[in-house]
């Protein structure tokens, strides 16, 4: 009897171990996790808000079909489409004249090899949207590209396409503090509870 | 030396890779039906393809066209009878015609991929090829009669 519960004891706890090393574990939620602090978390987010707002980023999440152009964020020249896959339509692709690089002078066209909107069926809109609703729609895989808080974390960090909001060529304002900063508020954010903001936030 | 292939034919281009395209394609290889209007892609007169799709060749550095398949004005067809031209010529749509070859070669990826056309599916597919004498009317009716022509043709 007594090898019985031995026995059963040592499986149990290889069984556990297993388990707490298994693979999704670990991809799905690999990043910093503080103590809960819904004030820390808002405030962080508010300065997210800020970046997310700013005419870099907004510009190419238009509430929309045609993406915005400069500080006062207008309507695109040419009035050009999203298109299905966020990339344009017919003879009017973005990369018909964004290259892979900014072209050099005031009022060429940027680049970068991803340019383009969010697809018609993933649209993340920015513009228009308050800061509950920014924050509520970023953290909701169904409209945020499938992302979970690492992958979103991920994205606002490293993606090359969201990098090209700090080196936009010339003439363009930069976002309101640097990327790494942004990061940061990003990773606070979410470390300290994911909180959205209340509805009379603005 | 560059090595791209412009209306089906080879070339070898001693060029900087970073010469816009429509000086290699006008000033060396001598096709000069592709026109020079801004220079920063606005406006569409220089709009080539490049495999396949519209780009605009000022703001377009020669290295991005490396080992790839360009077609101009020149090349759209062998006899002058791509749809668009013949029903450019029926209509004369041209007035003083200079900025002509980028809307044709952008009407040219419309109908491939749309062969029906609305107003609004030309509208949309022609809104950067800007026109200063304003023949946007004769333009779309042409491009209406170049669709009904091409599906007339795909019929035979």
């Amino acid at each position: 009897m007594k090898k019985l519960i031995v026995i059963i004891l040592i499986a149990s706890i290889t069984g556990l171990v297993t388990l707490s090393f298994r693979p999704e574990t670990v991809k799905t939620d690999k990043y910093l996790v503080l103590p809960k602090d819904s004030v820390g978390s808002v405030k962080a987010f508010m300065s997210v808000y800020t970046v997310l707002k700013s005419a870099r980023c907004m510009n190419c999440h238009p509430a929309g079909d045609s993406p915005l152009q400069g500080d006062d964020s207008h309507i695109h020249t040419m009035n050009v489409k999203r298109g299905a896959d966020g990339k344009g339509l017919y003879s009017v692709r973005c990369s018909n004249c964004h290259q892979a690089e900014n072209t050099a002078g005031l009022h060429m066209p940027p680049g970068n090899p991803k340019w383009g909107l969010p697809p018609a069926n993933m649209r993340m809109v920015f513009q228009g949207r308050t800061p509950r609703q920014l924050a509520l729609q970023l953290l909701d895989p169904k409209q945020n590209g499938g992302r979970t808080k690492a992958q979103l974390i991920e994205h606002m960090a490293h993606d090359d396409l969201v990098g090209w909001a700090w080196h936009p060529g010339d003439g363009r304002t930069l976002p309101p503090m640097s990327r790494p900063a942004f990061a940061a508020q990003v990773r606070l954010w979410i470390a300290k509870g994911a909180y959205a903001p209340s509805a009379k936030a603005k | 030396m560059i090595n791209i292939t412009v209306n089906g034919q080879h070339h070898e281009v001693d060029a900087d890779p970073n010469m816009p395209l429509l000086w290699v394609i006008r000033d060396i290889l001598g096709l000069t039906g592709t026109k020079y209007g801004c220079g920063a892609a606005q406006c569409g007169a220089c709009t080539i393809h490049l495999n396949g799709e519209a780009v605009r060749s000022c703001v377009t550095k020669l290295n991005r066209a490396a080992g790839q398949r360009i077609v101009t004005i020149e090349g759209l067809s062998a006899n002058n009878d791509h749809p668009l031209q013949l029903a450019w010529n029926e209509m004369n749509v041209p007035q003083c015609g200079y900025c002509q070859s980028g809307q044709i070669m952008s009407g040219a990826i419309l109908l491939r991929e749309n062969s029906n056309p609305s107003d609004q599916d030309i509208d949309d597919a022609m809104s950067g090829n800007i026109c200063r004498c304003g023949t946007y009317q004769r333009i779309r009716a042409a491009i209406h009669k170049a669709a009904a022509m091409q599906t007339e043709g795909a019929k035979l």
